[in-house]
């Protein structure tokens, strides 16, 4: 359009103006740049777990990977069988699990459901508390108290097991679990539970067949944190568990997992390039596919169950 | 509308319920002032008053939703008969009130469930388990909603699936399926298009020959249409009570008569 034309003269207010339109391109950018730091980093170590366990795969060969029953990567005659520590990992994940799962949904449900709005305000920050005490205290607190604690019921029970580890790192996810399947159950709409109330339901009823099913989404979002959270937990397994690589799934042993055994040998004065410096990222490269599937899954979980109100 | 040229005696109309002196209260501020109106068995009592008039607050007495929230309390009977009880009183349990009465609400909220779940859902917490005796009261009261020839083929599928007027029409369902004695609508076309709301209204006109309906509504022309009796309310007082033609083409009170005719609210 011609810039003399009289309809750009008589709408001169309407004028373009670049310095606006430049403002806005420079904040997209650095919300892009933001952004990009998160994704550039995931991208960096999943290149670097990549490289490196290529590396790994060249010297071991995938099958002793996955069928060896043996895990001694540093003696004079190395095994590689990763299936020892992942058994840790998911022994100790599967107790924490049963004891966070049932725990934190039914404390979701008495705090969104049950408690006055009064006991909710007291008792929320004292979880979130819980949640920020760190894993060392945890391990600790496995090893010296929950342990003596098992050995009164459970005679023989070794001073590093995997039950005790399993049990507090329990303790540790419920708050992770509680709140955020409360948060999803709060998000239910009154109106729902009203239409509940108004068939002559109970609080129970109202709370089991109507509110928990319409935050299955976010109920389900939050049992997938819990479980990442408690494959790649490492400090409570690492202090109370033992670090003795162990093919079980017998709670009562002593044994390694993933990320205690990463923590064992990233400590140390392997050689840069070794078998055994690989081994790292051949233990973190299958800790990240564990956790990456979970998520897939929660994924899926999320949008199969997702609620329109 | 009732069209009939003489209308029966009020007092040989037998009630299924009756508001005496009813005062409500949210925390302090009072909603409802003295109510006092009798719910006619087997009859359409149309509620209606402009916004924030309490008409909506009176409706929820009825099955004692205001116990849900803290700082609610209620003064005054309402009498439901033919017990002869007052259905607010501490004694009454309210679960028992809830499961005599039944309410639509002014969104459709299907449960997440099945269509047929969400109708059998009052029956289940009520006990029934045979699942015949389920299957034909779901399909009894879907016939009832009109709207069991859209669903028979997908009683399976959630009820979030249907559209909003055929979602309003399961709610409907889902109070009828335990056989209530008094039909608590609180604006149930409110959120619904032209269409959808024709049908729940003709719906509410087949109702009444089988249960007594108190419907709320801010649409005079719906109260107009499907009520035997109308109370006008205003700012939490009951203003005017009476058979609907009488309450719209021969008001006793200029405030109704305002109302009514566009003057006011």
């Amino acid at each position: 359009m011609a810039a003399s034309s009289p309809e750009v003269q008589i709408a001169g207010r309407l004028a373009y103006r670049p310095s606006r339109h430049l403002r806005e391109r420079f904040i997209e950018a650095a919300l892009l740049g933001a952004a990009l730091v998160a994704v550039a980093t995931t991208v960096g170590i999943v290149f670097i777990l990549l490289r490196e366990s290529i590396a790994f795969f060249r010297e071991v060969s995938i099958v002793d990977f996955f069928t060896d029953s043996q895990w001694t990567p540093l003696f004079s005659d190395p095994h590689f069988g990763i299936w020892v520590l992942l058994s840790g990992t998911l022994t100790s994940s599967a107790i924490a699990l049963a004891v966070a799962i049932p725990v934190g949904t039914v404390l979701a449900i008495y705090l969104s459901e049950f408690a006055k709005a009064r006991t909710r305000e007291i008792a929320k920050p004292i979880l979130e508390l819980l949640a920020g005490i760190p894993t060392i205290v945890f391990g600790y607190f496995a090893l010296f108290f929950v342990t003596p604690l098992l050995k009164n019921f459970i005679p023989g029970l070794p001073g590093f097991n995997l039950l005790s580890a399993g049990l507090v790192m329990g303790v540790m996810i419920v708050p992770y679990i509680s709140s955020i399947s409360e948060d999803a159950m709060r998000a239910v709409p009154m109106a729902l539970r009203e239409g509940a109330y108004a068939m002559g339901a109970t609080r129970l009823q109202v709370a089991l067949h109507v509110v928990v099913p319409a935050a299955f989404s976010g109920i389900a979002a939050a049992y997938i944190l819990g479980i990442s959270r408690a494959v790649g937990e490492t400090m409570i397994v690492a202090v109370a568990a033992g670090n003795q690589p162990n093919l079980t799934f017998n709670p009562m042993d002593q044994a390694a997992t993933i990320t205690a055994y990463i923590v064992q040998v990233a400590k140390g004065d392997l050689p840069h390039g070794s078998t055994g410096y690989l081994t790292i990222f051949a233990a973190g490269l299958t800790l990240f596919v564990l956790t990456l599937m979970f998520n897939l899954l929660g994924y899926w979980l999320r949008r199969r169950y997702r609620e329109e109100y | 509308m009732n069209d009939e040229p003489k209308k029966p005696d009020l007092a040989t109309l037998a009630k299924k319920a009756e508001a005496r002196e009813l005062n409500f209260f949210y925390g302090a501020k009072q909603a409802l002032n003295k109510i006092t109106l009798p719910i006619y068995d087997k009859r359409v009592t149309a509620l209606i008053g402009p916004s924030g008039c309490g008409k909506s607050t009176f409706l929820r007495c009825f099955n004692r939703m205001h116990d849900l929230y803290p700082g609610t309390r209620y003064e005054g009977e309402i009498r439901l008969q033919p017990d002869d009880v007052n259905l607010l009183s501490r004694e009454v349990d309210p679960i028992e009130v809830r499961m005599r009465l039944a309410m639509v609400f002014q969104k459709p909220n299907p449960f997440p469930k099945s269509i047929f779940e969400n109708v059998a859902y009052g029956l289940r917490i009520r006990g029934e388990k045979r699942r015949t005796v389920l299957m034909d009261r779901v399909e009894q009261a879907l016939k009832d909603a009109a709207l069991w020839n859209e669903v028979k083929d997908r009683l399976d599928e959630l009820a979030t699936t249907l559209s909003g007027g055929q979602q309003q029409r399961l709610c409907i369902a889902r109070a009828l399926a335990c056989d209530p004695e008094l039909l608590l609508f609180d604006e149930p076309t409110s959120a619904l298009d032209p269409i959808a709301t024709a049908s729940i209204e003709e719906l509410i006109h087949e109702l009444r020959e089988k249960v007594t309906i108190l419907i709320v509504t801010h649409n005079m022309q719906q109260a107009a249409r499907v009520s035997d009796f109308t109370a006008y309310m205003y700012l939490g007082d009951l203003v005017e009570f009476g058979w609907t033609d009488d309450v719209f083409f021969r008001p006793q009170k200029k405030q109704t008569e305002d109302y009514i005719t566009g003057r006011f609210g």
